[in-house]
């Protein structure tokens, strides 16, 4: 394999894991436009810990995650008092901040960044992307997720059919916020270096821009988008200076097609991989 | 010294104050995000700039800005929030998104990526009081921001469309009440949005004598934060939060290092939208959003 | 254990800003009865089932349900303890299938089995969906989405729904709503058998007078929020108060 598909290959993996971030908040109908932020929490927490204090990688992962999950949980509760586009601007300023933070934190660099980290091969990355999918995937058909889907479609008709519905949110965003954590501490070992640009708003963006790409009703769907983002500007590269204008054409044109994204449940049916339980 | 933070605190909020109402006259009537705003603004200082280089005076490079970005905003319209206006908040943010990302490459492949700079000095002279000084173009982007919000104001007040406008922030259906159709409110809101848009991003452009193609993101964020701040669905809050959020940022940048803004800037706004979601000047509680 | 109270209100009193939806409401549910909540519009039926679930917290007075006090609870502890419900304007989850819905509402079991896939793990979950839809006679159906169903089939999605949580009390919201008089004569015998044959307690909102009439053992009416009158049916149909309460309006 030619360093070129694997660099694209493990840039797939680390973003499937942001966008199954996106994916499962979303699940309760969260919008979170600052999971970016919970990446960086992970990135810098699994770096540091691998630099200074000689933690193995796997570990260091485990403990990025927690850490980013706790930091969720904590965003969660507050986040149960806002909706829709509210919620969306409260996660996106917790984004920035968490940002602004690191670029004023000087035991990881602040501005000038952070390095020093062990290179992971992509096959690490995937071990983590696939295993991580496959238990969303298992999770998806469980009991416990049609708890989430409730939320999502009719919040005060799930708590009084007798669902926790505070319980289920700060959940799925402590859960997610793990996830991202995950994929930032995968994409610190993947690019060696990181600085708090690279957890802003546009990378929020860009996972969210996977799941609803991809298909925001099922986790293949965060796999599906995160391909489609890293490789559609690789195949647009014959457009030379207009690939960027292309892209931003081709996200409207689907966005308008298909709403609910490339794959949906029924498409999932359709071609034969969802069983209808 | 305070006064002079004061002043060019007062500089950068009158900019902010455009651009979140910006956001705002499309927010609070179609209750959507238009991510694009930021990159209205960016195009319309790369139009000014250009123009000026070109030699025309300054008010035909600001018309010159705001019909570029007034344009674009109502082409966004009709590409981006009409064939998907029926779908949660989510799509039209992104499709709005698609929107930026064109506009930001048409910019670059036209004026390159490198900053534009104005290559000679326009309005440098400044003014000094004392231990104060004013530069001319501070009193420019001042002026110019005042004058705006005042025109904005008596269209809003007083004209009939704008009655509709304001009936509509308040309540989607009363403006059909008022008579006024719904779509020509949309434009409305869509190009005069793309006006402020405009104004501000000549008037950062020349402030700054200088522009890339990248500024939108960052204090287009800024701006949704003023937005907040002032309450999203009452226009005006964002007179009095823009020109706070600008204080705030200066005051902060001289006495804790320029880092800290962001987190003080983005706090307040995360507050304001947990404890007062109708914004700093208050009145009834807005509604809190609809569901993704 | 028929005859003991199942759910008691004591002067239960909700306010909304200057009106008052309920006013110093007493009385008591027994067990194994069906019984009926009947008034004009506007009455405060609906706000008594929300007080009940625990939508809404009384401003003043108690409800308590087997003798514990239920007042303040979060809706979803007070499902928990056995109190099911279903919605006047039918709330289904637009994203599931009807067998689905089955499964939702259920408890949450022993041990972990709710994380694995509902169709490996979780047997004693799908029994009792299972149960549950051949009772409503919904086998056929499992598959649908519950929200493209026809009005009457996404009632008795909802009551099965309902019914999955392993209550001990069933709140309907006008249950007959948009049914004809065929399905409504089905569903009497319905909801008789679920009295029958599960032990239920059923408390039911209905304007279809007919149909609580014939229904109901017993009979609570409602006006501006106050109970004024109840008893059997052949009483509260004597009843001069209730009838005048019942003169304006077009019911």
């Amino acid at each position: 394999m030619s360093t070129y598909f694997a660099g694209l290959l493990a840039d797939i993996g680390i973003l499937t894991l942001g966008a199954l971030s996106v994916y499962i908040i979303l699940s309760t109908g969260q919008l979170s436009l600052g999971n970016a932020g919970f990446m960086g929490i992970g990135a810098y927490s699994a770096s540091w810990l691998t630099v200074e204090a000689g933690v193995p990688m796997t570990l260091a992962v485990v403990i990025a995650a927690a850490v980013s999950g706790v930091v969720g949980v904590i965003v969660g509760f507050p986040a149960l008092r806002l909706k829709g586009i509210y919620l969306a601007m409260a996660t996106l300023g917790f984004g920035e901040m968490v940002r602004s933070f690191f670029l004023n934190f000087g035991p990881t660099g602040g501005a000038a960044g952070y390095h020093g980290m062990q290179i992971i091969s992509v096959g690490y990355i995937w071990a983590w992307t696939g295993g991580l999918v496959v238990l969303v995937m298992v999770l998806e058909r469980s009991r416990l997720w049609l708890g989430l889907r409730a939320v999502h479609d009719d919040e005060t008709a799930a708590e009084l059919i007798g669902l926790d519905a505070v319980a289920l949110k700060v959940g799925a965003f402590g859960f997610g916020a793990a996830m991202a954590g995950i994929s930032g501490a995968l994409f610190a070992h993947h690019h060696l270096y990181i600085e708090p640009s690279n957890f802003g708003f546009q990378h929020s963006i860009e996972l969210v821009l996977a799941v609803i790409l991809g298909g925001s009703t099922i986790a293949p769907g965060s796999i599906f988008g995160a391909g489609l983002l890293i490789l559609l500007p690789e195949y647009l590269r014959f457009l030379a200076d207009w690939r960027l204008a292309a892209f931003g054409t081709l996200l409207i044109v689907i966005l308008i097609v298909r709403r609910q994204g490339i794959l949906d449940r029924q498409l999932y049916r359709l071609i034969g991989f969802g069983r209808a339980s | 010294m305070l006064l002079q933070q004061l002043i060019n605190g007062l500089t950068l909020g009158a900019v902010y104050t455009l651009i979140a109402l910006s956001f705002s006259l499309v927010m609070g009537i179609l209750g959507i995000l238009n991510i694009a705003i930021a990159e209205l603004f960016m195009l319309a200082g790369f139009i000014g700039i250009t123009a000026l280089m070109a030699g025309l005076p300054f008010p035909l490079a600001l018309a010159a800005g705001i019909a570029g970005a007034t344009v674009a905003s109502v082409v966004i319209k009709f590409v981006a929030y009409d064939p998907v206006r029926s779908s949660p908040v989510i799509t039209p943010l992104l499709t709005t998104l698609g929107c930026s990302i064109i506009i930001q490459n048409v910019v670059v492949n036209y004026w390159g990526s490198n900053p534009l700079q104005l290559p000679f000095e326009f309005l440098g002279e400044r003014l000094r009081y004392g231990p104060i000084s004013i530069g001319s173009m501070q009193i420019l982007v001042m002026a110019t921001s005042v004058a705006s919000v005042a025109v904005l104001g008596f269209m809003i007040q007083r004209t009939r469309i704008g009655r509709g406008l304001r009936a509509a922030a308040e309540n989607r259906d009363v403006a059909r009440l008022l008579g006024v159709s719904a779509e020509r409110l949309t434009i409305v809101a869509f190009a005069l949005s793309g006006v402020l848009a405009g104004i501000a991003g000549v008037l950062i452009g020349m402030h700054y004598a200088a522009i890339t193609p990248y500024v939108g993101v960052e204090t287009g964020l800024k701006a949704i934060a003023v937005m907040v701040v002032g309450g999203v669905t009452r226009i005006w809050g964002a007179l009095l939060a823009g020109p706070l959020i600008g204080i705030i940022e200066v005051m902060t940048i001289a006495h804790g290092g320029s880092q800290i803004r962001d987190l003080v800037v983005y706090g307040l706004m995360i507050l304001i939208l947990l404890i007062r979601p109708q914004g700093l000047l208050g009145g009834r509680s807005s509604d809190t959003g609809q569901r993704v | 254990m028929t005859g003991e109270t199942l759910l008691s209100l004591d002067r239960a009193t909700k306010r909304f800003g200057g009106i008052t939806a309920l006013d110093g409401l007493s009385f008591n549910v027994t067990q194994g009865e069906i019984v009926g909540v009947i008034g004009p519009n506007g009455a405060g039926k609906t706000t008594l089932f929300n007080v009940i679930t625990g939508a809404y917290t009384l401003t003043s007075g108690t409800i308590s349900y087997r003798g514990q006090s239920i007042g303040g609870l979060r809706p979803h502890r007070i499902a928990g303890m056995g109190i099911a419900r279903t919605f006047q304007n039918i709330r289904l989850f637009a994203s599931m299938t009807v067998w689905e819905h089955l499964l939702v509402a259920q408890p949450r079991g022993n041990g972990w089995s709710h994380l694995l896939p509902a169709a490996m793990g979780d047997k004693a979950a799908r029994r009792r969906a299972e149960e549950v839809l051949t009772f409503f006679g919904l086998e056929d159906l499992r598959n649908r989405d519950a929200a493209t169903l026809p009005y009457g089939l996404q009632r008795r999605v909802e009551m099965a729904r309902a019914l999955t949580a392993g209550p001990r009390l069933l709140l309907l919201d006008e249950p007959v709503a948009g049914m004809n008089a065929d399905e409504a004569e089905e569903l009497k015998s319905l909801l008789v058998a679920l009295r029958d044959q599960m032990g239920l307690t059923i408390l039911l909102i209905e304007h279809d007078m007919s149909f609580v009439m014939t229904l109901c053992e017993y009979l609570f009416v409602l006006d501006f929020g106050s109970k004024i009158g109840e008893g059997t049916p052949t009483v509260v149909r004597r009843d001069p108060k209730v009838l005048s309460a019942y003169l304006g309006d077009d019911e």
